[in-house]
């Protein structure tokens, strides 16, 4: 029984009897960030990302007295011209038809002109083009930069406050920031044009990585709250142990934000064709996963790696670590030694259980 | 929330008043909106059943209009992108409606806005913004008068109400007498539109009559004659006259629109306060305005107070003429002492300068009775007034949606496929407990459904693609914080918790996660939405929403339901499909450190030995099914519940320490070889480690050590 076996395998994250060592490899999770962080920024550069109209601005072809105001005639019309270009089309005031497309070249727009005329029954003479700039301009780009840039710093400051160490809201942001570069490089990869939608979607990705790294750190900042009253684990065996504890929610949560994502995406890409479902929902999809996928292989390494820098934190790791080695060396049992390790032993201290549970003298025998 | 710590919670109340307050008024007030001011070709922004639809999802109207530049100078592609800016600001003001501007040809500008427009959206985008700075010659009640409005109008205005508006850093000192001042009927009314809102400052002691808005405008021919602006002999018989007549409770007085000779005598109304003005030539045009801003009004010694102020740099020019104004308004007797800033003919607001206030340095400051909103409406305002530009409105046309219909039905459907399939996993994971995500979810989407029906109906928010893709988004962040608290249900009950305390306890730890991390998504949608133009900030919006009604369903729902549950025996007792059943939350084999020197032994260890916990009536003691007895954590909690060996001999007599303990031994051995070929670290140690090793914590509790 899967569900059951999926349970089990979550109890046993959770006591520490099965564990993985994510904190520990932490080397290896950093150079795949780094390899696919790096592979990002270069497709980033050699192919970079292709803005749409809205961002660029486009050309403009408004077919007047058109015979017919269905919008699929000039779609068809521009991609037997531009294959890849998306046409956002509109009827004005009743029977004009209102085409964008991305920036075109003379011989282009006569050759979409005749195309359009073709389809609407019009005469070419009732064509008009023109520029039309971008929806999207370089003052609401400065104006949603300006309100990212904020947000991050808020956010980083609500982070250290709240954790009451700065290491950690480091670690968090630099992981949002790597989720949200390797996002973008498979969107560059994939090569569809960046919409107002996609830089959306984008935003979506940066609230919902910080959210998930903060629920994975609330467990580390409840595995660690009491570190230094304790010497048998080590920051870092501690934060392992929360991952490994937040390791069934992480899937659990990821699996529910894909779905409905991932049935976005589907019905967009593979029924629809293009549109802002499809933008949105490819750069959700990817964006979800990565930053689930890194608040466990990189935020918390990385703040484990961090925080050990933190003199405190140093010192503990020290103590611990040599009062584990003397024990190894007074020959202390391996099974004691592994189970110290694992962080598995979480105190959960008992509580008053009331007059009931006090011991009773004994009547009869 | 509060519930969780008293004694004794009460979830069901909490689950009333959620219901009442979060679904059955928002519902009832929709239904009133829907009857009294139900949308109609007249009444395109009226409640609706459904909630508006954006740009992309149902067009709209395309407005063209062509810059005109009013001081002859070029128009050129900057001033475009700052008109587009202005007009974007324009817009955005009046709510959120996800309006799309884009430059079109050589200098055109075309506004798309969503569903019907009204004339006074149309306005709002095309009117032009000349501020101007007026002298203040008289001003009076707004409806026609017989009488002369001489010095000092003391009408009834409102009553007092906040502080005067003060000029600069100066103290109202001049404030007294000088009649009640106008107030505006609109001081924290709801206005129609933003530039009417301008100030609610300044009511009462100084005569300020700040917060007209739009009035009728009629030009004076106020004369040549006189010897500076403020220049009684200005008003003329005929201006006079003019004055006496104008009707600011005439709604078309109300239009403003500019066009007013700056040299000439200025006699118009106040739009919500009903007062009408006389005056003076304009001293300093509001081009010279370098930048405004609202915020806080410093105190004294670098302190911040708690009133909201608009504070204005001038220019070079700007700088010369408005220290001039100041320093010879500052000596006239009220109402002179006070100056209009006119917007496009109307006075948005009227502050008066104490005796001895000169502002030579450029800075202004206006204080008062604002509020926040009527503050940075103001502000607004100024830096409009920056711009010298007017739009002619080429034409306004209907426009058809750019995304076929079938987007949003399939937008849909996809999202309703994304849901069943989250039912799904979820009934799969936490079995009958799912449903209880899925009630909340569903709850949640019925809550958002009404707040963005009823947020369309005041705010004129509307839903475009995007929007309806980041509700389905929004499933996911929901869920999560009820996967959260499961876990740390579930979490609990490994620890040997029973079904109610884990609950209560879980919930102490989810909460603070839940919270923590909501935290900082409405932290970036708050900061999204301030910050941000145009699309981003309806998603900031969405964002938000969703996020405030997501942490409302899972303190005021999920959680009380959770612990209506936890009564419930098929939850209590953990029924193997309640999701919540211990056996499938404790772990397999292996004995497992409880704290205190106890350990808990695992299950296969205990087959076929009497539970302890089969001592105590089942009744009384929900232990858990038979056969996994194990763990019959029972109301010990915190206790090891498992033990391994019996406590009673077979002839019902209790044993002795030493019987009991090589009973355990032999228990301990056993689950030790039952574990051992699993081989995992912390197996190992329970049968090496007397400390930790078989005894059952719980029998010993009941013994005298």
């Amino acid at each position: 029984m899967a569900g059951m076996n999926f349970a089990q395998w979550g109890n046993d994250l959770y006591t520490g009897r099965r564990s993985y060592p994510i904190v520990q490899r932490r080397k290896t999770w950093f150079a795949i960030v780094g390899v696919f962080a790096i592979a990002s920024i270069v497709v980033l550069l050699t192919k970079g990302l292709t803005l749409g109209i809205d961002f660029r601005g486009g050309t403009e072809f408004t077919v007047a007295g058109a015979t017919t105001t269905d919008q699929q005639p000039a779609v068809d019309a521009v991609h037997d011209v531009l294959p890849d270009d998306e046409p956002r089309v509109a009827v004005v005031g009743g029977d004009s038809v209102r085409v964008q497309t991305e920036t075109v070249d003379e011989a282009q727009k006569s050759e979409l002109a005749t195309g359009l005329a073709d389809a609407y029954g019009v005469e070419e003479s009732a064509i008009t083009t023109s520029f039309v700039g971008p929806t999207w301009g370089a003052g609401v780009s400065m104006r949603a930069l300006w309100g990212t840039v904020v947000f991050i710093a808020a956010a980083a400051l609500f982070m250290a406050v709240y954790f009451r160490a700065w290491r950690m809201s480091v670690a968090a942001i630099v992981a949002m920031l790597s989720d949200l570069l390797i996002s973008a490089g498979v969107y560059s990869l994939i090569g569809w044009e960046v919409t107002p939608s996609t830089i959306i979607g984008f935003l979506t990705i940066l609230g919902f990585s910080l959210y998930d790294k903060m629920v994975v750190f609330d467990k580390v900042r409840e595995n660690t709250a009491d570190l230094q009253t304790q010497t048998r684990s080590t920051y870092e065996e501690r934060a392992n142990l929360a991952v490994n504890q937040t390791l069934v929610r992480s899937i659990n949560t990821s699996v529910v934000a894909l779905l409905p994502v991932a049935s976005i995406l589907f019905v967009g890409a593979f029924l629809l064709g293009a549109g802002t479902l499809r933008d949105l929902s490819l750069s959700l999809f990817v964006g979800i996963a990565v930053g689930a996928a890194s608040s466990i292989f990189l935020a918390t390494p990385l703040d484990a790696a961090l925080r050990n820098g933190e003199p405190k934190i140093a010192a503990h790791t020290r103590a611990v670590l040599e009062s584990r080695q003397q024990l190894a060396a007074e020959g202390g049992h391996e099974a004691e030694l592994a189970a110290a390790s694992t962080g598995s032993a979480q105190l959960i201290p008992g509580r008053h259980q009331g007059q009931g549970a006090q011991p009773r003298r004994r009547r009869g025998n | 929330m509060a519930d969780s710590r008293t004694k004794r919670s009460r979830p069901v109340r909490t689950l009333v008043v959620l219901t009442i307050l979060t679904i059955v008024v928002p519902f009832l007030a929709l239904g009133a909106g829907v009857l009294f001011d139900g949308k109609s070709e007249e009444n395109p922004g009226g409640a609706s059943w459904a909630p508006g639809l954006a740009l992309d999802l149902q067009g709209g109207t395309q407005i063209v209009l062509t810059p005109v530049s009013t001081d002859g100078s070029e128009v050129t592609d900057e001033t475009v992108s700052e008109s587009i800016n202005v007009i974007r600001q324009r817009i955005d003001s009046s709510g959120v409606t996800e309006a799309e501007i884009t430059s079109q040809g050589s200098g055109n500008i075309v506004v798309g806005i969503p569903g019907e427009v009204d004339q006074a959206t149309i306005d709002l985008v095309s009117q032009p913004a000349q501020m101007r700075f007026r002298p203040v010659l008289t001003y009076a009640q707004g409806t026609p008068t017989p009488e002369q409005g001489g010095a000092g109008g003391g009408e009834e205005g409102a009553p007092a109400e906040g502080g005067g508006a003060k000029d600069g850093a100066a103290k109202d000192g001049a404030a007294d007498d000088a009649g009640t001042s106008p107030s505006g009927k609109s001081a924290g009314g709801a206005v129609p539109d933003p530039e009417a809102t301008a100030t609610a400052a300044t009511q009462d002691p100084t005569p300020e009559p700040t917060d007209e808005q739009s009035g009728g405008k009629g030009e004076g021919q106020g004369d040549a004659a006189a010897t500076d602006p403020s220049d009684l002999a200005q008003i003329t018989p005929e201006v006079q006259a003019e004055f006496d007549a104008l009707d600011c409770t005439d709604p078309k007085n109300l239009t403003g629109g500019g066009g007013d000779d700056p040299d000439k005598v200025l006699v118009t109304c106040g739009e919500s306060d009903g007062m009408k003005y006389i005056l003076g030539p304009m001293e300093v045009d509001g081009t010279h305005i370098s930048s405004a801003s609202s915020g806080l009004v410093p105190g004294p010694n670098g302190t911040t107070t708690n009133e909201w102020g608009v504070f204005l740099n001038f220019d070079s020019v700007g700088t010369t003429e408005f220290r001039e104004t100041t320093q010879r308004l500052q000596g006239l007797e009220p109402p002179r002492n006070q100056f209009a800033i006119v917007l496009d003919s109307l006075v948005v607001s009227a502050p008066s300068l104490d005796a001895g206030t000169v502002i030579t340095d450029g800075q202004a400051q206006i204080s008062g009775s604002f509020t926040q909103d009527s503050a940075a409406t103001l502000a607004n305002q100024l830096s409009f007034g920056a711009l010298p530009i007017n739009f002619d409105v080429q034409s306004q046309e209907e426009i058809s949606a750019t995304l076929g219909s079938e987007q949003l039905r399939n937008g849909l459907l996809a999202g309703l496929i994304g849901l069943a399939l989250v039912v799904v996993y979820s009934l799969f994971q936490y079995r009958t407990l799912g449903l209880l995500t899925v009630g909340s979810l569903v709850v949640a989407g019925v809550m958002t459904y009404l707040a963005i029906a009823i947020l369309s109906w005041t705010m004129g928010y509307r839903l475009s693609l995007a929007g309806v893709a980041g509700l389905i988004v929004a499933i996911g962040f929901t869920a999560d914080s009820f996967i959260v608290y499961f876990e740390r249900i579930r979490d609990e009950i490994r620890d040997g918790r029973t079904l109610s305390y884990a609950v209560e306890r879980g919930w102490i730890r989810a909460r603070r996660t839940v919270l923590a991390a909501k935290s900082v998504t409405l932290i970036s949608a708050i900061i999204l939405y301030f910050l941000a133009v145009g699309g981003v900030q309806g998603f900031a919006f969405t964002l938000g929403l969703t996020t405030i009604i997501d942490v409302m369903v899972v303190f005021w729902m999920t959680h009380p339901v959770m612990e209506v549950l936890s009564r419930i025996p098929f939850f209590r007792d953990g029924h193997s499909w309640s999701g919540l059943s211990p056996e499938r939350l404790r772990i397999g084999s292996g004995p497992r450190y409880a704290g205190a020197g106890r350990v808990r032994m695992p299950e296969p260890a205990t087959v076929g030995a009497p539970a302890t916990g089969a001592g105590a009536s089942p009744v009384s003691e929900p232990a858990a099914p038979a056969p996994s007895a194990g763990p019959s954590v029972g109301e010990r909690v915190g206790a090891a519940a498992s033990t391994g060996a019996p406590a009673t001999a077979a002839t019902g007599r209790r044993l002795t320490i030493a019987e009991r303990r090589a009973a355990e031994r032999k228990a301990a051995a056993a689950a030790a070889d039952g574990s051992a070929p699993d081989g995992s670290a912390p197996d190992g140690r329970a049968p090496d480690d007397p400390a930790t090793a078989g005894p059952a914590a719980s029998d010993e509790n009941e013994e005298n050590r």
